[in-house]
């Protein structure tokens, strides 16, 4: 395998599968089951190759693997990919998703196939290509080229309020993100370079630090999205179709999370400590406030988008605990995260593709012609409460323990969260299984088609599995996170001391 | 000026000679030939005549001073006068289909973009105030004339009008400039002028020479305050001239506003920053709001134009070689952009109405053809920045500028205007993909599927291949410096 540019590969390949669709006709029933099946196999086939790298990753090696470097643009751009133990599972987390959200839409999307198809493997191209890139300008432009296609996809495929919900999405995200535009290309004069490994090593100045932390928190901040930037999520989330969610849920949220640790707190690591009582207060409003908003909902999308911001403040609040438990428990509660919210939109989306509506109060009695669903349901809402032996514990007690090393108070708070989660999970799943089945639409349900137990079972054993045994990926993320948090510590004591030093002076 | 230096002038300027030479004797082929097929025929050789410039340009013109310092061909000329002739060329292979269509055939209209382009590669390559202005005057009398050349209708005649009256303003006002200017250094070289104001000793009333110069080079790119011509001219003009207007003479005008200030008035670079700052900011939030609530495609490019036009300024506020390479890019960038958005506005034609301009026709055009939707699209989040596409690349060079010389507020401003502008792009995306279609366009030209087809390949593909191009403009940048 050596010297075969794996990663460039599984970051491009969907875009074989663009160029081949874009040749097949729309116009016949055959030309469009061949464009499902054409996306389908260039996703499957990409989390094959995707699985290559995992296969081929040295979990004992703390630094960038698989490295490429080609020349682009010049002036200093150059094309340049690794992963390490932070990036590698998110690769694979977006390569196994994407088939799963080809197949949601299998049936769901009738109108403008084509585009649909061309859209979702452009977004995974980008995705993937977030999380590979090593130079900071291919980070934005992979970063923020995910715009366009999820404009598109919210904006023809969705809901009723389909065109506010797109807008809202694609202008607070710009607005976010073009801040830390600025902040790149200050960084670039400062370091004079824009390749990731090598502004790692940099020292910033701690004035310029401030300021470069803040610029990149307001786009991370929003893309997260934390208290109170997160409103576009509700309304995207609730807009766009089923695979839309998804991948909004389990992969566009973590490029926030992804981004905090990759940058904010490794680049800026003087300011990141200044400033983390900003972030845990946030995190602890947004894991209080959106679960209870949680609580309330009478959409089930809605519901879930709620309570994606409040999981989303047990990964901000472990990450700038900035310790081994918070910053693993961060990733790891990213990952299930990514699984459990996937899993749960797929959920919604089932039924809602039965009955056309998402109102909680619609629905209840479901056990009784969906036992299937039933089951699937509740594992699913189980691990996004966080019981013990899913996927979803693993991750906020981590990020609960490290949040209590560093301030107790904070973590006692957060804590309350956990509660709130299983009150909102738990009284949904109520109203939505539970109960008589008494509503003359409901008796008619059919339980889970196949297609639909080849989307959930596969989610439903890893949720359980990574919940019993994490650690395949806590092994992954282990080395790459404790080398991070070594040269965090270090330029803490380093300032610290200069500051000993400065103190004497005067 | 010996024989010697005069051969060797007229061999540097040998691609403006042979479109002057071929310009006055195309107005004889226009008179002798058929009333009815003159245009086509006109246009055609006009074409050649350009591309022939262009190549020949690109082949044998050798670089280097000439005519005595009233003119400079060099790598900086080099880049913007190809802007400018691909410009010019592109505006009039997308004329034929509406000449045909609209019965708008006068065989003057090639010519006068002969004319006006000769003007705009002269104002590129003019060394002295003096060539400059006849440079300018020569493009704008031609221009002035192209803006009304439908003379049956009464927008046409009244943008035309216009913009004749507050351009011969402007014209006043700069010749007032260079009257200052060259009373009170005693030069109009540049070289000399800047040799003049070295070490900040300059009098006050260069100063006021330069504001009054800067005021009509901002009128020629139509950068707020005085940009108020721009949307009724563009809305008035038949679209083949606003799709002209949109490319050429603004690459003219900008390569004239960055070789005047980097030129004559680099040692006194803090004067003349603060005007461009100002400028630029106004450009680009105006652009940025007043586009918002447009309803006519091209008064909409219009304010896009002058956002854009802004943000070019960016780069050259930050009068460093990041910057000026930063403008050039962003030029070049802006040019295809535009050239494609202009084809897709002259394709905006139904069976019965004819030619249609308003945003709302455009409804559901992405079910009746999907693949000009998607350039089109690309177009618009290019023109609003978005990576990986052409246009985020213009504003990063011109950002990246501005960012080293420390202009926080104008970089801030800049990229937040931009967040603003980008709403008014996406409302034509949305238009166009999520409504529902009113009805159809009839299949566009073949010479504007090509254009539309070469500018989307550009900005969808300028992440590969930009590289050079960006090299080419830091070389030509260093010229100044």
């Amino acid at each position: 395998m050596a010297g075969m540019p794996l990663l460039s590969l599984v970051t491009f390949l969907p875009l074989v599968g663009v160029l081949v669709i874009f040749f097949i006709s729309d116009e016949t029933e055959l030309g469009l089951r061949n464009i499902r099946m054409v996306a389908l196999l260039t996703t499957v086939f990409t989390f094959l190759v995707s699985l290559l790298i995992w296969a081929g990753f040295d979990t004992s090696n703390p630094g960038f693997q698989f490295v490429e470097e080609a020349a682009w643009l010049g002036g200093g751009l150059t094309y340049r990919m690794g992963v390490d133990g932070i990036s590698m599972l998110f690769v694979i987390l977006t390569t196994f998703l994407m088939p799963i959200c080809i197949l949601a839409s299998w049936d769901a999307i009738k109108d403008r196939v084509k585009a649909y198809m061309l859209a979702f493997l452009i977004l995974e191209t980008l995705m993937i290509g977030v999380f590979c890139a090593l130079d900071i300008v291919l980070f934005y432009v992979f970063f923020e080229g995910g715009l366009i296609p999820m404009f598109i996809i919210i904006g023809v495929w969705g809901g009723k309020r389909r065109v506010y919900a797109s807008f809202k999405f694609f202008l607070y995200t710009l607005l976010g993100s073009v801040l830390m535009l600025l902040a790149i290309m200050a960084m670039y004069w400062e370091a004079g370079t824009t390749s990731i490994p090598e502004l790692l090593a940099h020292d910033f100045p701690p004035q310029m630090q401030f300021w470069l932390w803040l610029a990149f928190f307001a786009s991370f901040a929003v893309k997260m999205p934390m208290w109170p930037v997160h409103t576009w999520l509700p309304d995207a989330h609730v807009e766009a179709p089923t695979a839309g969610s998804v991948i909004l849920a389990g992969v566009l949220l973590k490029l926030g999370g992804y981004g905090f640790i990759r940058f904010s707190l490794a680049m800026f690591p003087l300011a990141s400590a200044d400033l983390a009582w900003l972030v845990f207060a946030l995190s602890v409003i947004a894991i209080i406030y959106t679960s209870l908003v949680a609580m309330m909902q009478q959409d089930m999308k809605k519901l879930i988008a709620y309570s994606s911001v409040a999981h989303m403040g047990f990964v901000t609040m472990g990450i700038f605990a900035a310790n081994v438990q918070g910053v693993e428990g961060a990733i790891f509660q990213m990952l299930s995260h990514g699984l459990v919210s996937g899993a749960l939109f797929l959920c919604v989306g089932i039924v809602y593709d039965r009955l056309h509506t998402r109102e909680i109060a619609a629905y209840g009695g479901l056990v009784h012609n969906m036992p299937a669903y039933a089951v699937t349901f509740m594992v699913f809402t189980m691990a996004n409460v966080g019981l013990p032996g899913t996927s979803g514990f693993v991750g906020e007690f981590l990020t609960l323990m490290g949040l209590f090393r560093v301030n107790t108070w904070f973590a006692v708070f957060a804590a309350t969260g956990v509660i709130l989660s299983a009150g909102y999970a738990l009284w949904l799943y109520r109203r939505v299984i539970f109960g008589a089945l008494e509503k003359e639409t409901l008796k008619s349900l059919l339980d889970l088609t196949t297609r639909e137990k080849v989307l959930l079972y596969p989610l439903v054993v890893l949720t359980i599995f990574f919940g019993v045994y994490p650690a395949p990926v806590l092994d992954v993320i282990g080395p790459s996170v404790e080398a991070l948090l070594v040269d965090y510590n270090a330029a803490l004591q380093a300032a610290a001391a200069a500051g000993d030093v400065a103190a004497q002076m005067n | 000026m010996t024989a010697q230096e005069l051969a060797q002038s007229l061999v540097i300027a040998a691609p403006e000679l042979l479109i002057a030479i071929g310009a006055m004797a195309l107005l004889m082929v226009g008179v002798f030939v058929r009333k009815e097929s003159a245009n086509a025929i006109v246009t055609s050789l006009t074409v050649a005549l350009l591309v022939a410039a262009l190549g020949w340009m690109v082949f044998f013109a050798p670089m280097g001073p000439a005519f005595g310092g009233a003119y400079v061909h060099d790598a900086f000329t080099f880049f913007m006068k190809m802007l400018v002739l691909i410009g010019s060329i592109v505006a009039l292979v997308m004329s034929v289909g509406f000449a045909r269509e609209e019965k708008f055939d006068r065989f003057e209209f090639p010519i006068l973009i002969a004319l006006s382009t000769l003007g705009m590669m002269l104002m590129v390559s003019a060394d002295n105030l003096l060539s400059l202005y006849m440079a300018l005057e020569l493009q704008s009398l031609a221009l002035y004339v192209i803006a009304a050349i439908n003379r049956d209708s009464a927008r046409s005649t009244e943008a035309g009008l216009k913009y004749f009256v507050l351009g011969a303003l402007s014209s006043g006002m700069m010749l007032y400039g260079i009257s200052l200017i060259y009373g009170f250094t005693g030069h109009i070289g540049f070289d000399e002028i800047a040799a003049a104001v070295t070490g900040g000793e300059r009098s006050i009333g260069v100063l006021f020479g330069l504001v009054f110069l800067l005021t009509g080079l901002a009128f020629k790119i139509s950068a707020v305050p005085f940009h108020m011509w721009t949307p009724d001219v563009y809305e008035g003009a038949p679209t083949p001239v606003t799709a002209f207007f949109a490319a050429a003479p603004k690459m003219a005008a900008m390569a004239m506003l960055v070789r005047v200030v980097m030129d004559a008035f680099q040692p006194v670079t803090a004067d003349w920053q603060q005007i461009i700052v100002f400028i630029s900011i106004a450009s680009m939030v105006l652009g940025a709001f007043a586009a918002i609530g447009q309803r006519n495609i091209k008064r909409l490019m219009a304010y896009s134009s002058i956002g854009h036009m802004g943000y070019a300024l960016v780069g050259l506020a930050a009068g460093t070689v990041a910057g000026v390479q930063g403008v050039m890019l962003y030029m070049a960038i802006y040019l295809a952009m535009t050239l494609g958005t202009f084809a897709f506005i002259l394709a905006m034609r139904r069976k019965d109405e004819g030619n249609v301009e308003q945003i709302s026709d455009l409804a559901g055009y992405a079910s009746n053809n999907p693949l000009m939707a998607a350039i089109l699209t690309a177009l618009m989040f290019s023109l609003a920045g978005i990576p990986p596409l052409a246009g985020f690349w213009g504003k990063w060079y011109v950002f990246l500028a501005a960012v080293e010389a420390g202009l926080w507020p104008l970089a801030i401003i800049g990229v937040l205007s931009s967040v603003v502008g980008a709403y008014y792009y996406l409302r034509i995306v949305k238009i166009m993909w999520f409504d529902d279609a009113e009805g159809r366009f009839v299949a566009p030209a073949g010479e504007l599927r090509l254009v539309m087809g070469a500018s989307g390949v550009f900005v969808l593909a300028y992440i590969v291949f930009g590289g050079p191009i960006a090299a080419y403009a830091e070389a030509a940048a260093r010229t100044f410096f």
